[in-house]
């Protein structure tokens, strides 16, 4: 039987990642769990778009959603953050579950208007429920309750195999689906709908699958980042959380499941290095996207993956 | 200008913190002469070419917050600049380490880490926006890593943040706020109406001031909300009660022109006394078109921008030292308006460092400890050359200064103050005690 090349490659990233705990100087080792926990958002956003074609504007609400899900869940009602976390999923899930249904009915840019408006009314909902949200200030989640069966996740090394755990679980779960049938589906109703349909597919509970479990990698991504950050605020349900994870895997590769990964990690440190040159630190991440345009419109593992003989999902 | 008197209540201490605070107002008399001798006081202890003290700065560069960052750029090089000039800290020079924090919590948060892990700064300091404080605050505490902030947020004193956040240099909104109500009170009505934006900053306003303006005998007779997307304000005056005596705003954004262009057109030269909060108009010139409606209305000011007779010797030095004309401008270019009300916060902040450490004697990183400790062992910030603003008390267990606040008239495009308060006009009790946080 031939090895699966594929499965290999994505557990050999995995243990990669898990060895530059060891490698990596304290500042960076903080940052690679940072940046797990938003490529963890971003593989969720790929199914949907990278592999489904739906473009949305307004995953930064699914990702407070997850955050607010777990940190209300902590401060109102004492829940242990064994039990906030999966609550910060499920609220997440639900949200996209009931948005996706509505959004649904248009395609396109109607599609991205609708998710996008979502999204800032959900921004908005946070600000006005202030008594309770603290909203644009947010609020800290207490050191002492950040932990889960004993283990401190504000430590930072913890926190960083905490991160790599959530990341592994959501990547081979990501790559599960994109080879399963379902996901085989997802492709076809990006490549073309009318002839998935013809084919005898009805795409509505496909997309809809998509847009919920997209929703609960974003709840899980936000969830994380409060457990292991320790605050939660409304600026995480601004456009720009919207924008992030579509940034990462237009560079990383759209429709590859290790994509997200790259785009988030270049991304990640392009304004990281370009804030130390320049406050108009954005205008290099514009430069950097009109150059993929130019030279690699389907990212950098998109890219590779032409360049080679296709097998990398 | 009308000084506070010390008030009633003030002599029948409520409890044993305003007790503790009586001691510390009076002391500020005695320790005063003293303290302006303490740059002279220093011991050279090191030569100059010892290592640096690294106070990592965490800078609104970029983001809603930058024309604030610029100007706390300014104060904090300044007051640097001066604390170099004479002799450092323990006799090593400070270095301040600027990071870009984009006016975002989560970017905030990595420039915390980077300070403590790449740059390996003492202590980190000088944020503003209450967002930002508090996405950064838990990994302070975490890499147990001294952040003094000059936010103005309640944050720090409401508790929710942790023994390594504190706020010495400048005072809250909740005592701003409530500090305000008996000169409104009495001077200029009791039936008040609030317009406010409709978010955290905007609801300390409304729930702090309702309150105190209560125990003033006065009534917030109606609350009016602003969304904040809103760009446009008419429709919203027109909820204003007919028996307003007062117009209490305190819009921010870049709409807040539109908004007192707006409420001049709709009341016409007539309608109630206005009093407002300066943050609206931070960096922006009061002889902007548009803003001539705010001609003969009240503002608060933390500090005032234009100089005049009530400018002190210190505020003088500590204005030209930062480079800001009478006008509260930038000297090289008058354009460039300052955020006069809130940046003394970072200049104050240094030099109560610099006096922390020297105190614990602090020699690196395993002194963060005991510099904390002695910041919450400080007592009185009597007015001098390190505080021009005024003299504080600070309250070691809620890591909150207390101080002197303004209020303002607008006469002929200036800022004029009318009033300076009372400390205790802006204290309140406890709500945490973060010496009893370990560290």
């Amino acid at each position: 039987m031939k090895p699966d090349r594929a499965l290999l490659l994505h557990l050999a990233v995995i243990a990669a990642l898990f060895a530059m705990q060891y490698v990596l100087p304290a500042y960076h080792q903080g940052n690679l769990a940072r940046i797990l926990v938003l490529a963890t958002f971003a593989t969720g956003y790929n199914i949907l778009f990278g592999y489904t074609g739906l473009l949305s504007l307004g995953h930064a609400l699914f990702f407070a959603a997850g955050m607010y899900g777990a940190g209300m869940t902590m401060r109102f009602l004492d829940w242990p953050a064994l039990a906030a976390f999966p609550a910060g999923i499920v609220a997440a899930t639900l949200l996209a579950g009931m948005i996706g249904a509505l959004a649904l009915r248009t395609t396109g840019v109607a599609f991205m208007i609708v998710t996008l408006m979502f999204a800032q009314a959900g921004y908005l909902t946070i600000l006005y429920f202030n008594e309770f949200t603290r909203g644009d200030e947010g609020f800290v989640i207490v050191q002492a309750t950040r932990n889960i069966l004993g283990f401190d996740l504000s430590n930072d090394d913890v926190r960083f195999v905490a991160a790599w755990l959530i990341f592994s679980v959501g990547l081979l779960v990501a790559l599960a689906v994109v080879r399963s049938r379902m996901g085989r589906v997802l492709v076809a109703i990006r490549e073309n709908e009318e002839r998935t349909r013809m084919l005898g597919f009805d795409p509505f509970p496909y997309k809809l699958s998509a847009v919920a479990l997209s929703g609960a990698y974003a709840g899980a991504a936000g969830a994380a980042y409060a457990l292991l950050f320790g605050s939660v605020g409304a600026s995480f349900a601004s456009i720009q959380y919207s924008i992030e994870p579509l940034l990462f895997v237009l560079l990383g590769g759209t429709g590859v499941v290790l994509g997200p990964l790259v785009g988030a990690i270049v991304i990640f440190y392009l304004i990281e290095y370009a804030r130390e040159v320049t406050t108009a630190y954005l205008i290099v991440v514009g430069v950097a996207l009109v150059l993929l345009i130019l030279f690699a419109r389907k990212g950098v593992l998109g890219s590779l993956r032409r360049r080679t003989d296709g097998w990398l999902p | 200008m009308t000084e506070a008197t010390t008030p009633d209540s003030a002599e029948k201490p409520a409890n044993e913190s305003r007790r503790a605070l009586l001691k510390g107002a009076a002391a500020i008399g005695a320790v005063a002469a003293g303290t302006q001798m303490l740059p002279g006081m220093v011991p050279y202890i090191q030569a100059q070419t010892s290592e640096p003290i690294k106070i990592g700065f965490q800078v609104h560069k970029t983001g809603i917050g930058a024309a604030y960052g610029r100007w706390y750029d300014r104060t904090t090089t300044a007051a640097a600049q001066l604390i170099n000039d004479e002799g450092g800290i323990n006799g090593r020079p400070v270095e301040i380490i600027a990071e870009d924090d984009g006016t975002d919590p989560k970017r905030g948060a990595e420039v915390i880490e980077k300070f403590a892990t790449q740059h390996n700064a003492d202590i980190a300091f000088g944020t503003l926006f209450s967002h930002v404080v508090i996405g950064s605050a838990p990994r302070a505490g975490e890499l147990k890593l001294p952040y003094f902030v000059v936010s103005e947020g309640h944050h720090v004193a409401s508790g929710m943040l942790n023994r390594y956040t504190l706020q010495p240099g400048i005072t809250d909104v909740r005592s701003q706020v409530q500090s305000m109500a008996p000169w409104v009170a009495d001077n200029l009505g009791k039936k008040v109406t609030m317009i406010y934006p409709d978010f955290a900053f905007g609801h300390d306003h409304r729930d702090y001031f309702s309150a105190a303006m209560e125990a003033q005998g006065g009534e917030v007779v109606a609350k009016i909300a602003i969304p904040p997307t809103e760009k446009s304000f008419t429709k919203y005056f027109t909820q204003i009660p007919r028996d307003t005596e007062v117009l209490y705003h305190v819009m921010v954004g870049p709409a807040v022109l539109t908004f007192v262009k707006e409420l001049g057109e709709f009341f016409g030269g007539r309608g109630p006394e206005v009093f407002g909060f300066i943050d609206s108009l931070e960096a922006v010139d009061m002889a902007s078109p548009g803003l001539e409606f705010l001609d003969g209305t009240y503002f608060w000011e933390g500090n005032p921008r234009y100089a005049g007779d009530w400018s002190s010797d210190h505020d003088a030095f500590y204005r030209k030292a930062v480079g800001v004309d009478a006008n509260g401008a930038s000297v090289t270019d008058p354009k460039d308006i300052s955020t006069y009300a809130h940046m003394f916060g970072c200049w104050e902040t240094l030099h109560i460092v610099k006096a922390a450490m020297e105190t614990s004697d602090y020699s690196g990183p395993e002194g963060r400890a005991g510099l904390i400790e002695a910041v919450e062992n400080m007592a009185v910030f009597p007015h001098s050359r390190a505080h021009p603003q005024g003299d504080k008390l600070f309250n070691g267990r809620t890591h909150q200064a207390f101080g002197h606040q303004f209020i303002s008239q607008v006469k002929d495009e200036k800022l004029v103050p009318v009033h300076r308060t009372s400390i205790f006009d802006s204290y309140y009790p406890d709500e945490v005690d973060y010496t009893k946080q370990s560290f």
